[in-house]
């Protein structure tokens, strides 16, 4: 398949298809550490979580729009408005989520499974509703537009940059509030022995609240990430949310650095093979090479060495 | 060891059968069009998913979220032998290439595809409905619970696997049929599907097949391969440490799960005429699992009125508030996590069947305090940790052998 093509086109077509595959695992990254925050650290099997990345998307369409309408000198900086209100939003119906319904389902993994594909179903028809079954996208600032020529035959895309950037920030940031700050320290206390660590002062349902509703708020930002490289529906979150779990759990569900790691394999696999196959075919393969990694390695890429 | 079928049938049971049987066999057909009697088929083919369901997910605590998966692969392996009746060259004579079905010919393809030249044969078919998807369950089975991956991330990846199906069948359209599916069915051996009076036959059929399911999962139920799976849900290293290999019945009971679903999925193309990936992928997929958690997921009785239920109100619901229906749907699914775990079947045995044995007084007062007894002590023994329950569970089904 490769004949066709002369040597330096071929490497062009792998640094652009290279590209647009950091930009898939860009997103792929946002929306999996907001997973595996939830899935890796509490064990909640969130079906929701598409539908929540769909809110912070929602939530910059309309912050796009307002602006536009009120504020267009403001218009270039809306973006950074629109990924806070969307963080803040998922954040606190996280929190009433986990308040409402995921704090009585601790001891039934499976159960959660079921609860919140309920809730995903509710929000999805909410989101029908309110903004119409139609896709909407959002206009991008004149500075996120056009596309930056590294060479003569590869460009790069200004608001992909933007999204890895942003991505960069954020992955760092949750590093930062796991394994660093006082609060990361509390979660992992109550993820590795729960009743030692209530023992010991630590306010272990405050945590459990503050962590769901962080993974959802990332998810948030995920959203609003999202719609710079495509539209948003009803049922987008829907698309995503099969391959969101693969990454978690083919990284090993309590590793951070596994969840990147697997969301890069497959966002690139995927992306690569998309241009000489048809787009189906290549996630068809992608899928198939992960469920059967799965199959001989069930603990995943990165599996945390603990007793249990 | 030998069970009597008294034993397996004990008479409690006998009884939900016969009202089975009269509310499905006689009641619906008397009362209902052929129309509506040919939805109730349609929705008793999901029932067989869930029935498989309450097996695999109710006692062995295995949550497959891909029963889609084979029932797409039952109903598909019917669908491609209808499909090659309607196809015959007479029937396809305006065809660039006629002989083929006609999705292949709108895709260019000219000759027939190897894996569809078997199915020109019905006895292959009907084998191929039960082996292909329990072999692939089989498969799946023994690559993840040899390698004792099970709970979420069985679920997960189960639901992967139909994710992945889908996408298949919706990309490869010359050889499936794409989006649209295997349509256009008409005949099953020059006996045409379509009249009123086969679709009369087919639901018996329907009913024929589904109690023979039901025999076998009652089978299941009551022998001690029952209370094995029981035991291995609520405390699976102890079965493990008795002596027992717990991935070998976890894998039978997923593999019962999945030619359950083929045998529903090969009804359902025969009783609604076509097949296609709506019903194999996640959606579908989950949404067998709810039928058999509204129905109760421990009964296998209820996974059937729950198969009805559900179906009967997403039909009223659609037609009168379609915008409503995934709301409620939506709600179901919470409440029936929250609220009621064990489903109708639960309140039934809580309100419904007290104030039946009251009315009728079919037992003598003594049974019915030893009953009474017997259920205290059983929420009693709830509250204890589940430790022992499953202790005397397999002590029970050590004292069999």
């Amino acid at each position: 398949m490769f004949a066709d093509y002369s040597a330096s086109e071929l490497t062009a077509i792998f640094a652009m298809q290279g590209f647009a595959g950091l930009i898939l695992f860009s997103v792929l990254v946002l929306m999996a550490l907001g997973l595996a925050i939830i899935f890796g650290q509490m064990g909640v099997i969130n079906m929701a979580h598409g539908e929540f990345m769909i809110l912070g998307a929602y939530i910059t369409y309309l912050t796009s729009n307002i602006f536009a309408e009120y504020m267009p000198s403001l218009f270039v900086g809306y973006f950074f408005v629109a990924m806070i209100l969307a963080f803040g939003v998922t954040f606190l119906l996280g929190m009433a989520v986990e308040w409402g319904l995921i704090r009585f389902l601790y001891k039934r993994p499976l159960d959660t499974l079921l609860a919140t594909w309920g809730l995903s179903l509710i929000l999805q028809q909410l989101y029908r509703t309110i903004f119409g079954a139609r896709e909407v996208g959002v206009s991008l600032p004149d500075w996120m537009m056009g596309s930056y020529a590294l060479t003569d035959i590869i460009e790069v895309p200004i608001n992909g940059i933007f999204v890895m950037v942003l991505t960069l920030v954020i992955a760092l940031s949750v590093y930062w509030l796991m394994y660093k700050s006082g609060w990361g320290r509390q979660v992992r206390a109550v993820v590795q022995n729960r009743p030692m660590a209530s023992a010991v002062g630590i306010n272990t349902e405050k945590v459990d609240r503050i962590t769901f509703g962080l993974g959802c708020g990332i998810a948030g930002i995920a959203g609003s990430a999202f719609t710079m490289i495509g539209s948003t529906g009803p049922t987008s979150g829907q698309l995503y949310i099969v391959d969101t779990f693969l990454v978690v759990v083919f990284g090993g569900a309590q590793s951070l650095l596994g969840t990147i790691a697997s969301a890069f394999s497959i966002s690139q696999a995927q992306s690569t093979m998309e241009f000489f196959l048809s787009g189906s075919m290549a996630k068809v393969l992608t899928l198939l090479f992960v469920v059967g990694i799965l199959m001989l390695r069930p603990q995943g890429l990165f599996a945390m060495k603990i007793r249990h | 060891m030998m069970h009597s079928l008294k034993q397996i049938f004990p008479r409690n049971d006998v009884i939900a059968f016969a009202i089975l049987a009269v509310i499905l066999a006689v009641v619906f057909p008397l009362t209902m069009d052929i129309f509506r009697l040919n939805l109730v088929g349609k929705y008793l083919t999901y029932a067989f998913v869930a029935l498989g369901l309450v097996l695999c997910w109710g006692y062995g605590g295995i949550l497959s979220l891909g029963q889609g998966i084979f029932f797409g692969l039952g109903g598909y392996c019917m669908a491609m032998f209808l499909k090659l009746e309607a196809s015959s060259p007479e029937n396809t004579a305006i065809q660039s290439t006629p002989g083929i079905p006609d999705f292949m010919d709108w895709n260019q393809l000219t000759e027939l595809p190897w894996f569809w030249e078997p199915f020109h044969s019905l006895p292959f078919t009907l084998f191929a409905v039960i082996a292909v998807p329990t072999v692939f369950a089989f498969f799946i089975g023994v690559a993840m619970f040899k390698r004792r991956v099970g709970g979420v991330y069985f679920a997960i990846i189960t639901q992967a696997i139909a994710a992945i199906l889908t996408i298949l069948i919706i990309g490869q359209q010359g050889y499936t049929g794409g989006v649209n599916g295997i349509t256009d069915l008409r005949t099953f051996l020059g006996w045409d599907i379509r009249t009123d009076s086969a679709k009369y036959l087919l639901y018996f059929v329907n009913l024929v097949l589904l109690f023979v399911c039901l025999a076998i999962a009652q089978f299941v139920r009551k022998n001690k391969l029952g209370r094995i799976l029981v035991a291995m849900r609520v405390r699976e290293e102890r079965v493990r440490f008795s002596g027992y290999d717990v991935s070998n019945f976890k894998i039978f009971v997923f593999c019962i799960g999945a030619m359950f679903s083929a045998i529903g999925g090969a009804m359902f193309t025969l009783q609604v005429g076509f097949m296609s990936p709506t019903f194999v992928g996640i959606v579908p997929s989950i949404e067998m699992v709810i039928l058999c958690a509204v129905g109760g997921r421990l009964s296998i009785f209820g996974a059937i009125y729950g198969a009805l239920l559900v179906n009967f109100a997403k039909t009223s619901f659609s037609e009168t508030f379609p915008e409503l229906w995934l709301f409620a749907m939506g709600a179901l699914f919470i409440s029936v996590v929250l609220f009621f775990p064990n489903g109708l079947a639960s309140l039934y045995q809580q309100y419904v069947l007290p104030w039946v044995q009251a009315k009728f007084k079919r037992q003598p007062k003594a049974i019915a305090t030893e009953q009474k007894a017997k259920t205290e002590v059983k929420s009693a023994s709830q509250k204890t940790d589940d430790d022992d329950d499953s202790a005397s569970l397999i002590a029970g089904a050590r004292y069999e052998n």
